[in-house]
């Protein structure tokens, strides 16, 4: 069904159509309208799901860890201080190998007290072991959502994912959608069958000691399932596009007029929405300008980001957020990423859109004149 | 692509109006996007909301900022805010007000009174314009038709057939007072 309706709404339709069996959530800000969509849905009859109120973030994910160990497809959201609020928690999730799937609406972190957009939130859970997609339109936050539970719940996978949506650029806007069937859903995402769970009645334990001897073993097959999960994605994306006809990228990255681009603006999120005009514009004057969207994360997609930019003469690397006292965390990835690769663009880094700050047109294409004309890597706050 | 801002203050309903011109434009076969100025609300304080509207996909994720098109709920907000700003020169405004605006403040563009005041008044016993002003661009722009408006106020206000019929009633007094 095609309706306009707000991103946060339409993330709720995602995880309606998922099935989640419990969804523990903390109800108060920074929480978005998701749960809020998730609770109108319980009340009305129209989604059966235990849907349980708790007293912070911390308990919220801790509350998923309990559902997912015991066998039920786990959802929740949050966002900013809340995400920060669960951090020790979401190494314990990713540990523990559970496929619970958040949906986190980035925003800033205090202080100052900011309520606004941009990546540090989810950036500073980069190492705690989950998947983490960004998405650019309310679209793509509705179909990566549903995607992200068959990736998540995958027998060579097994590790949670955050889904990424810009919060009030994306999470508060009112657009075009297309919900899909319950029944092509229910196809696409077959039920949760974990391969262990807590039941009394065939007691295991979970989540126990790792002394020296096995604690890195477990890390290492950590570290394995993220490898592993590279192909899984590509191939989930795949499987999307043969059952609802649509698809993003190779669902790691997705290029935009990339093909003969001498000049690549690099993001994640919403502000690619923006550079897809900018780069519309410039070409129509005969600039090869091409972006690429970077839609995963963790693991970092090294191979088809070297493979689809190594053609360029310069890259425009923009973060919103920061690694205090380096660079943009996005640039530093790619450039090190880079460090093994033969042929390499001058890679130039810029932090724009920090707590709400606008990302304009004007600030895209500056960035791709000045990477035009600059010979040497330029590293710049965009005011 | 067209790029309206609506004026209006905390409560009255601006974002509801994005969005019902939003979904409105949807019915017509185009595409749209409906955002508010992303803030900290407080009623009465002075508060925009946005609505874009084209023919192919909209990409664009920043604010608007030389809008084609400005809607004004209440005529005190000429005094708070810089109604204006950024207006491309000759555009529309259209602002619900019982009298013209007077001093030469909206001289470089094609203003359209509307007395939305008076027929909320009479309809909702209470002074809420979001909904009936968009009677008005219609029939200014004729960029949404009357039919998609009804069609998007039955879907935000689905179960409330008596605030329908209202919200429907007041669109089209509205509609018909612009000449």
């Amino acid at each position: 069904m095609k309706k306009v309706t707000e991103a946060s709404q339409a993330v709720a339709e995602a995880v309606r159509l998922c099935r989640p069996g419990v969804i523990p959530v903390y109800p108060i800000t920074p929480q978005t309208h998701i749960p809020e969509r998730i609770a109108d849905f319980v009340n009305n009859g129209e989604f059966d799901c235990e849907l349980i109120y708790m007293e912070s973030e911390h308990s919220a994910i801790s509350a998923a860890i309990g559902s997912s160990a015991g066998g039920a497809r786990t959802y929740t959201a949050t966002a900013s201080q809340g995400l920060a609020l669960m951090h020790e928690i979401l190494h314990i999730v990713s540990g523990m190998r559970l496929p619970v799937v958040m949906n986190v609406a980035n925003r800033a972190l205090s202080a100052p007290i900011n309520i606004w957009n941009d990546h540090q939130d989810s950036i500073s859970a980069r190492d705690t072991g989950w998947i983490q997609l960004y998405v650019e339109s309310s679209q793509e936050a509705l179909d990566t959502t549903i995607m992200a539970f068959r990736i998540a719940e995958d027998k060579n996978v097994m590790l949670p994912i955050m889904v990424c949506l810009d919060g009030f650029t994306l999470s508060h806007v009112y657009e075009p959608i297309d919900i899909p069937d319950q029944k092509k859903v229910d196809n696409f995402l077959p039920k949760f069958t974990p391969l262990f769970k807590l039941d009394p009645k065939a007691p295991v334990t979970m989540g126990p000691v790792g002394f020296p001897d096995t604690f890195m073993d477990f890390k290492k097959q950590q570290q394995d399932a993220f490898d592993a999960s590279l192909n899984i994605i590509k191939k989930t994306n795949s499987g999307f596009k043969k059952d609802f006809e649509r698809s993003y990228g190779d669902g790691l990255v997705e290029g935009y007029m990339l093909d003969d681009a001498d000049y690549v603006f690099v993001g994640m999120g919403t502000i690619c929405g923006t550079a897809r005009v900018v780069i519309d514009t410039m070409r129509k004057k005969g600039n090869k300008v091409g972006m690429l969207k970077l839609k995963c994360f963790r693991p970092f997609p090294e191979k088809e980001i070297i493979d689809s930019l190594s053609k360029a003469k310069a890259v425009a690397v923009f973060d919103r957020a920061v690694s205090f006292g380096h660079k943009g965390p996005v640039f530093s990835e790619i450039a090190s990423a880079f460090c093994q690769a033969g042929k390499r663009p001058v890679l130039h880094s810029f932090i724009a859109g920090l707590g709400g700050r606008d990302v304009t047109l004007d600030h895209i294409e500056g960035a791709f004149s000045r990477i035009k004309k600059e010979k040497l890597p330029v590293s710049e706050w965009l005011m | 692509m067209l790029e309206i801002r609506i004026h209006g203050r905390g409560g009255q309903g601006s974002v509801t109006a994005a969005q019902i011109l939003a979904i409105s434009a949807f019915h017509d076969g185009k595409q749209s996007q409906a955002f508010p100025r992303f803030g900290v609300e407080r009623r009465g304080a002075p508060v925009e909301a946005f609505c874009r509207i084209d023919d192919t996909p909209v990409h664009v994720r920043s604010q608007v900022y030389n809008p084609d098109l400005v809607l004004i709920l209440e005529p005190s907000l000429l005094e708070a805010v810089d109604v204006t700003a950024g207006l491309k020169k000759g555009s529309n405004i259209i602002i619900n007000t019982s009298k013209p605006i007077a001093g030469n403040k909206l001289a470089n563009f094609k203003v359209f009174n509307v007395d939305a005041s008076q027929v909320a008044l009479e309809i909702f016993k209470a002074d809420i314009v979001n909904t009936a002003i968009l009677g008005a661009f219609a029939k200014v722009t004729g960029i949404v038709s009357l039919k998609a408006i009804n069609k998007a106020i039955d879907e935000r206000f689905e179960g409330r057939p008596r605030i329908i019929e209202m919200n429907k009633e007041a669109v089209r007094r509205v509609y018909e007072q612009v000449n």
